[in-house]
């Protein structure tokens, strides 16, 4: 499991890849911490373009609900992107899709989630 | 050790099918028969058989009471529930009343739901019967006592004819009950709960119902998948969904369908039983948490298969 992450204005994306299982959940926690850190100091919104995630575990689902309250704890806001279909499958079993917003891309994210990083998404993908 | 019986499978209180709830299970059957013909009873019986356990009957109401049958002619049942009623009727209806029999009844907490059905356990009122109640909490014996005291219930519990011993068991202490070998794990509940392993003639069974599954301690995890280590059967409290499990109704004791399946794939465990049903969901919602169930142990298993049921009044595994 590795984590991207860029920032587009107020929004950071970041990029968990490969499965996260019970022994990388723990890395993904880990890496997510100074990233809600950030978030949370500075009023922003975290996106979570899991395009390369295949796997995920009730212990990385976990670290997902985690992230959400902290970052509504802040009154930021938080989502999922492009979510593979296992992945989907596994949101809708664990009924995830109550706990976080989930959008077929990052792109539709950034529409909802904020006009200035999707600005500077489209600049950067143009 | 045969199989595993189940005479209650609701958690938190019993629920009845309503009026509506059967209506509507004859009109989705006769719809589906519509422009159809049946030769014989036999022919109509693979109909209804094919309509599924939702359509064509109920995963039941009672509150939890599970029977393992031995072979030998003791016994065993885990928890008093409501469930307890019709189990009672049934070994009456076999035995009578004149022929004395032994009731092993391992208990995994002493919440209401779990001993209601006591009182009206027929065998406890009829003189010769003997029945042993195991368990881990010091409160076993008060517990059973005081519902059945003024003002909550008409029958005080000193009118039960049986000969009833109270049996105070030790997490990691290996018993011999009934032909089998029992051990008890303290479990996540409000004012705890304990698992049970139960083992004979090669096969073994784990209890865990009214068990809080985090997964987040590694120590406590892995206590757990030794618990369950190769266990034929495990009869898991799969309350809530996981996003419940772990927000709004966390600490409130229960487990997921999702851990369930992890913890038993860890334990290399061959069948998981859902259990402890929220006593909201109908028919459909448990049949389609079970499908789902079913295909998250697809998605996530690395090894052998794990086969997945989900429990229902009347329901028998055998082992």
């Amino acid at each position: 499991m590795d984590l991207s992450k860029s920032r587009l204005a107020d929004v950071i994306v970041a990029a968990p890849t490969g499965k996260i299982d019970h022994p990388n959940a723990q890395r993904l926690e880990e890496a997510l911490a100074p990233i809600l850190d950030e978030l949370t100091a500075n009023k922003g919104s975290l996106l979570l373009d899991c395009g390369h995630v295949d796997y995920i575990s009730s212990m990385g689902l976990r670290v997902l609900m985690i992230a959400a309250k902290r970052m509504r704890s802040h009154d930021g806001r938080i989502a999922v992107a492009a979510l593979q279909p296992a992945v989907e499958e596994i949101f809708e079993i664990a009924r995830f899709k109550h706990v976080l917003e989930a959008f077929p891309s990052v792109r539709a994210a950034l529409e909802v989630l904020s006009p200035a990083a999707l600005a500077a998404y489209d600049a950067m993908t143009r | 050790m045969k199989c595993v019986r189940f005479w209650g499978t609701r958690g938190s209180l019993p629920v009845a099918l309503t009026a509506s709830g059967v209506r509507q299970k004859i009109i989705a059957a006769l719809h589906g028969a519509s422009g159809r013909s049946f030769a014989s009873d036999k022919e109509l019986s693979a109909y209804v058989d094919g309509l599924g356990l939702a359509a064509s009957g109920t995963y039941g109401g009672h509150s939890p009471c599970v029977e393992i049958e031995t072979g030998g002619p003791e016994y065993v049942l885990c928890d008093l529930g409501t469930g307890v009623r019709p189990f009672g009727q049934k070994a009456l209806a076999r035995h009578g009343a004149a022929a004395p029999q032994t009731y092993h009844i391992f208990m995994s907490h002493v919440h209401w739901d779990h001993i209601m059905g006591f009182p009206f356990f027929t065998p406890a009122y009829i003189p010769g019967n003997r029945i042993r109640i195991y368990g881990g909490h010091a409160v076993l014996e008060e517990a059973l006592r005081r519902q059945q005291a003024p003002p909550s219930f008409p029958v005080d519990f000193s009118a039960l004819r049986a000969n009833i011993e109270f049996v105070h068991l030790e997490p990691g202490t290996q018993y011999e009950i009934a032909g089998m070998q029992v051990s008890l794990m303290l479990q996540r509940h409000g004012g705890d709960s304990y698992g049970y392993r139960f083992a004979a003639d090669g096969k073994t069974v784990i209890y865990t119902t009214d068990s809080e599954h985090t997964l987040t301690d590694v120590a406590e995890t892995t206590g757990y998948v030794e618990f369950f280590r190769d266990a034929d059967l495990v009869v898991f409290d799969a309350m809530y969904s996981l996003a419940d499990a772990i927000s709004v109704k966390a600490d409130w004791g229960h487990s997921s369908n999702i851990v369930g399946v992890e913890l038993c794939q860890m334990a290399g465990a061959r069948h998981l039983c859902l259990f402890h049903h929220e006593p909201t969901q109908s028919d459909e919602t448990i049949s389609r948490v079970l499908a789902e169930t079913r295909r998250y142990e697809e998605l996530s298993r690395t090894s052998k298969p794990l086969h997945v049921t989900a429990a229902y009044d009347g329901m028998e595994i055998q082992l």
